[in-house]
């Protein structure tokens, strides 16, 4: 995999706009942004109300999956490609979804909504119709997924990738700064964990740095081991799908997984060990 | 407002009566005094670190939680259009900020 492989510009995606085998994806957590304008033919996907358990806290399952992907008309051998908001973090995610139930011809659009509407290009009210499918997922593949024992088991020992703003890994704030604070039961970070904000691996326009730049971050500034394994975390998941997303997707680093439980889970976790303060 | 997600709020940034406890920086941003409905803000602390970004309401308004201390706004919109702003925040205010770009 590399990154002509798994990222797109917005030029092959208006290229690609309308033909058969491609499905454009737009992923959100506020699906009204999709409502008011989206790319031309995309779908939208609502980050909770589709890609969630609407009852345990998990994400949907196998069967959810399939059942989701077939309502809304997307086929095993189709091509899809995602973009969103928030820098892509939710398009990022669903990526990782799609990965995870093994759909593997699957694409991010370079920059998301934000370059799209920057660049001044094309949006649309119109929503298409697209005729249901049977679509088949796999097992979840648990490889890209780490769960709460398994990042407990890695303090000290692998790499654990902290993405979140400065202030949250130091405790200082429990939520982003566009969020009112609330959440985990404890601010702070998973100890031994490096602080790589998911934004140093973005321009200002959302696009991914250049992959001599990437590496250049997390090897020699952030001093993470490539030889070892690595989990990386955020609050709930989307951001760290997002670093996810460049250390297996672009850099091709071979054992990276992502901790969905994020810090909700782990902060408010009875017994663990927690650390607090800058990163160092 | 939702609580579980990173994203901006269903329905993009209302400018209205915040909560006592936060650090608010608020604001609109308009062009030819009309807003801006297209575009982006992005809080940035110390030595331009990002903190945080939101995308304009259908007002032109945005909001941010922030803690106290002094921030950088950074607006951007089509047409390579830009503007910074210096805020300063604290708990218990609303710091407002509008932007003509």
């Amino acid at each position: 995999m590399s990154r002509s492989d798994v990222l797109v510009d917005a030029d092959w995606a208006e290229a690609h706009i309308g033909e058969p085998g491609v499905v454009i994806v737009e992923v959100d957590e506020d699906t009204s942004a999709y409502d008011k304008g989206h790319i031309p033919t995309a779908i939208k996907l609502d980050w909770k109300k589709d890609l969630q358990d609407p009852v345990r806290r998990d994400f949907v399952d196998q069967t959810g999956f399939e059942t989701l992907l077939s309502e809304r008309g997307i086929s095993n051998d189709d091509t899809v490609l995602l973009y969103g908001g928030n820098n892509n973090w939710f398009a990022a995610y669903a990526y990782w979804y799609f990965r995870l139930y093994g759909h593997d011809k699957v694409l991010l659009l370079d920059g998301g909504r934000k370059k799209w509407e920057l660049d001044s290009r094309e949006l649309t009210r119109d929503v298409p119709a697209r005729s249901k499918t049977s679509y088949v997922a796999k097992d979840q593949d648990s490889s890209l997924r780490a769960l709460r024992d398994e990042v407990l088991a890695a303090i000290g020992k692998r790499n654990l990738v902290d993405v979140r703003s400065p202030d949250e890994f130091a405790g200082r704030l429990l939520a982003p700064a566009h969020l009112p604070q609330e959440q985990a039961q404890r601010g702070g970070h998973i100890p031994t964990a490096k602080n790589v904000p998911w934004s140093k691996a973005a321009n200002e326009d959302g696009t991914f740095r250049s992959d001599d730049e990437l590496t250049e971050l997390y090897r020699s500034e952030a001093g993470l081991d490539f030889g070892k394994d690595t989990i990386a975390y955020c609050r709930i998941g989307e951001r760290s799908a997002h670093t996810w997303f460049v250390l297996h997707e672009l850099l091709d680093q071979p054992n990276v997984k992502n901790y969905d439980g994020s810090w909700t889970e782990y902060g408010s976790l009875v017994g663990v060990p927690i650390e607090i303060g800058d990163g160092r | 407002m939702s609580g579980d997600g990173c994203g901006a709020p269903a329905g993009g940034v209302s400018v209205s009566a915040a909560t006592g406890t936060q650090a608010v920086v608020e604001g609109r941003v308009t062009r030819d005094g009309a807003p801006v409905v297209t575009g982006y803000v992005r809080l940035l602390g110390t030595g331009d670190e990002f903190v945080a970004e939101v995308p304009l309401g259908e007002d032109g308004g945005f909001r941010f939680f922030a803690a106290p201390g002094s921030w950088t706004l950074r607006v951007l919109a089509p047409g390579g259009l830009r503007a910074e702003r210096s805020v300063d925040a604290d708990y218990g205010q609303v710091t407002k900020v509008d932007v003509n770009l």
